[in-house]
């Protein structure tokens, strides 16, 4: 499989949209009164450079055969993902205001069938990555160039159907599809390698039959590029999966590194305190 | 077949014999690696699988592929040949995919296969698909509202003496609180081979719930098949069995014991589980006063108490008799010993036809 064009954004500009996405789950959190700020602050820079260097998609034909999937396995982190897809023009913006409110197509989690632009329904941990192994089989058989991408949570390794999914796309050698694990060591319960630790998963990766690539720092944006860029563009016949290492809550001090926000809501004080250092920080 | 190693046929219900059965083998016998056994006694799994004549979803899928039906594909968990669709394998291989005994990623992956424009067939035994796969086929199937079919052979009580934990009296209960999954019940090959053709160009999911292929054949040809129909396979005025699965042809048998002490017995196919149709519940309970349902699932939440709704919705002042397994886990043994047992066979209906006219 060849890859696709990469997008000349540059590292400023991923930089902004990943600080837009930080900046929105604060506000949408606000409407909500309830949100992941954990979960989304840990992949906004992976998110930024995968919708804005290299997914390819189409917000004016939203079901464009060939477009590039994009599957949140960790669905609760749709917070993060909303602001994305109105951004790029999936939907209008005016959308977001009215998130989790009575009768809105955005919730927690996302829906397909009611958000342009999601190319799958998520809310069950562990099941996506199945999903992707399906869209890859067949998009493959169509001789589509467009690859499949699925974010899943370190929390999410537990689920036994990844392994399902694991072992059968690596029997059918699909190396259109790419996983990415946000290893950002924050459930609900603590973090995982203390709930039930899953590692090493890079090794666990491999001798599943995937390339695992490591990324060390999730947030510093050259190498979640040059991560990306290799898995999108520079296929081994292998399916590969992206091991990135990231900090729950990054981009505001008091969430940083604790499980603790992985779910949470800030009282005008904090949230204020928290608009500020997303806004004057700079990560990546 | 016992463990013994001997298979002794075991008594069954009229219909096809196990040598006709055998002549008209479902799958090709020269798949057989055995060779010449010594003892005619003896069998492999290629002559057994050979009995599975009503399993025709592998033949109907490749002849609608033919017909051009590109967007055909097949998933199994290792049960491509229990459940008679390694056929299609075969002649699309890389239409065909076998996800080892990994059932919630085959839904999942199906799910996923369906979104880029394919037609994803799932068949496996109904205990694995619909028990087991529950959560993955609300969540990943019928939540997104997406175009899978699935076929769940063996329901019931039919694994017999392969254990309890192998039957499935429970798909219809758990399936029918999906929304927006259609469930239908063919109750021989020409049934499946129906329920495939006519509904290909249905927009959602669909659950077809089918036996392990040794039914007594109801149809003698392709019947008619709509979501929400049904059909009358025998006429009579004094009671009616609505049936499903296997307990159309016990019904049928019901109705030939019956007719030799003067009661004509109407026998309706409900093929059409969800939806119902609810004109034959009508009907019977309008005409007799009383409706008796037939099923091979448990009685608390199948099919009959789909027709108990009905009754209780449209006000319909009558007894309902719901043949079926009892509400509790399924003894083992050979089938034909187990539908004797529960009463799902052709004396048992008619005992429970007379006990119901007795009561009327």
């Amino acid at each position: 499989m060849a890859g696709r064009d990469v997008r000349k954004m540059s590292t400023e500009e991923i930089r902004e949209k990943a600080r837009m996405i930080r900046l929105e789950t604060l506000r949408l959190t606000d409407i909500c009164g309830s949100g992941h700020y954990g979960s989304v602050f840990s992949m906004a820079e992976i998110l930024a450079a995968l919708y804005y260097r290299f997914l390819h998609v189409n917000a004016n034909e939203p079901d464009w055969a060939h477009r590039d999937r994009f599957l949140l396995g960790k669905g609760h982190a749709a917070i993060g993902l909303f602001p994305v897809l109105a951004d790029i023009g999936f939907f209008p913006e005016e959308w977001l205001d009215q998130y989790t409110r009575f009768g809105s197509p955005l919730g927690d989690h996302p829906d397909m069938c009611k958000v342009p632009g999601v190319d799958f329904s998520s809310g069950s941990i562990g099941h996506n990555l199945s999903v992707a192994v399906g869209m890859a089989a067949g998009l493959r058989r169509r001789d589509s160039p467009a690859r499949v991408v699925c974010l899943m949570g370190d929390g999410e390794q537990a689920e036994g159907q990844i392994w399902e999914a694991a072992v059968s796309a690596a029997h059918w050698k699909l190396d259109n599809l790419v996983g990415i694990v946000d290893i950002n060591g924050a459930g609900s319960d603590g973090d995982p390698k203390d709930i039930m630790n899953t590692e090493p998963l890079a090794d666990k990766w491999e001798a599943f039959g995937w390339r695992a690539l490591v990324l060390e720092d999730g947030h510093d944006i050259a190498a979640v590029a040059g991560a990306l860029d290799q898995a999108l563009n520079a296929p081994d016949g292998r399916p590969t999966c992206v091991l990135a290492h990231t900090i729950a809550g990054k981009g505001v001090s008091f969430m940083e590194g604790g499980w603790e926000w992985h779910l949470g809501f800030l009282g005008p004080k904090d949230l204020e305190r928290a608009y500020r250092e997303v806004q004057e920080g700079t990560i990546g | 077949m016992s463990g013994a190693g001997r298979y002794v046929p075991q008594p069954r219900a009229p219909g096809m014999s196990y040598m006709d059965a055998e002549m008209k083998a479902a799958i090709d016998l020269s798949e057989s690696r055995v060779g010449d056994l010594e003892d005619e006694a003896s069998w492999d799994m290629a002559a057994s699988l050979g009995l599975s004549q009503q399993l025709t979803t592998g033949r109907i899928l490749r002849e609608l592929a033919i017909e051009g039906h590109e967007e055909l594909v097949v998933c199994t968990a290792d049960l491509g040949r229990p459940t008679q669709v390694h056929t299609f394998g075969r002649a699309y291989p890389d239409r065909y995919f076998n996800f080892g005994i990994a059932e919630r990623n085959m839904i999942g992956a199906a799910a996923g296969l369906a979104t880029v424009g394919f037609l994803p067939v799932i068949s496996n035994y109904s205990f694995f698909l619909a028990l087991m796969g529950l959560e993955n086929i609300r969540n990943d199937i019928c939540y997104p509202g997406l175009n899978v079919r699935m076929i769940g052979t063996h329901s019931g009580i039919a694994m017999g003496f392969y254990g309890t934990s192998h039957h499935c009296n429970e798909d219809i209960g758990a399936l029918r609180a999906l929304a927006g999954l259609t469930v239908m019940a063919p109750c021989d090959g020409n049934a499946i081979r129906a329920a495939f053709r006519w509904t290909m160009e249905h927009e959602g999911p669909i659950y077809f719930r089918a036996g392990r292929g040794r039914e007594t054949p109801v149809y003698e040809e392709e019947p008619s098949w709509w979501i929400g129909g049904s059909n009358v396979v025998r006429e009579g005025r004094h009671a009616t069995v609505l049936a499903i699965g296997n307990l159309v042809a016990a019904s049928v048998g019901a109705a030939g014991l019956l007719a030799e002490e003067g009661i004509e017995l109407e026998v309706v196919d409900m093929y059409s589980i969800k939806p119902l149709d609810r004109a034959p519940v009508r009907r019977a309970a309008e005409r007799n006063g009383f409706v008796i349902s037939a099923e091979e699932h448990n009685v608390s939440s199948g099919f009959g108490s789909a027709v108990a709704e009905v009754i209780a919705e449209e006000g319909l002042h009558c007894r309902l008799h719901r043949i079926g397994v009892p509400d509790e886990y399924s003894l083992l043994g050979p089938p034909t010993h187990l539908y004797r047992h529960y009463g799902l066979d052709a004396e048992g209906v008619a005992a429970r036809v007379r006990a119901a006219l007795d009561d009327a």
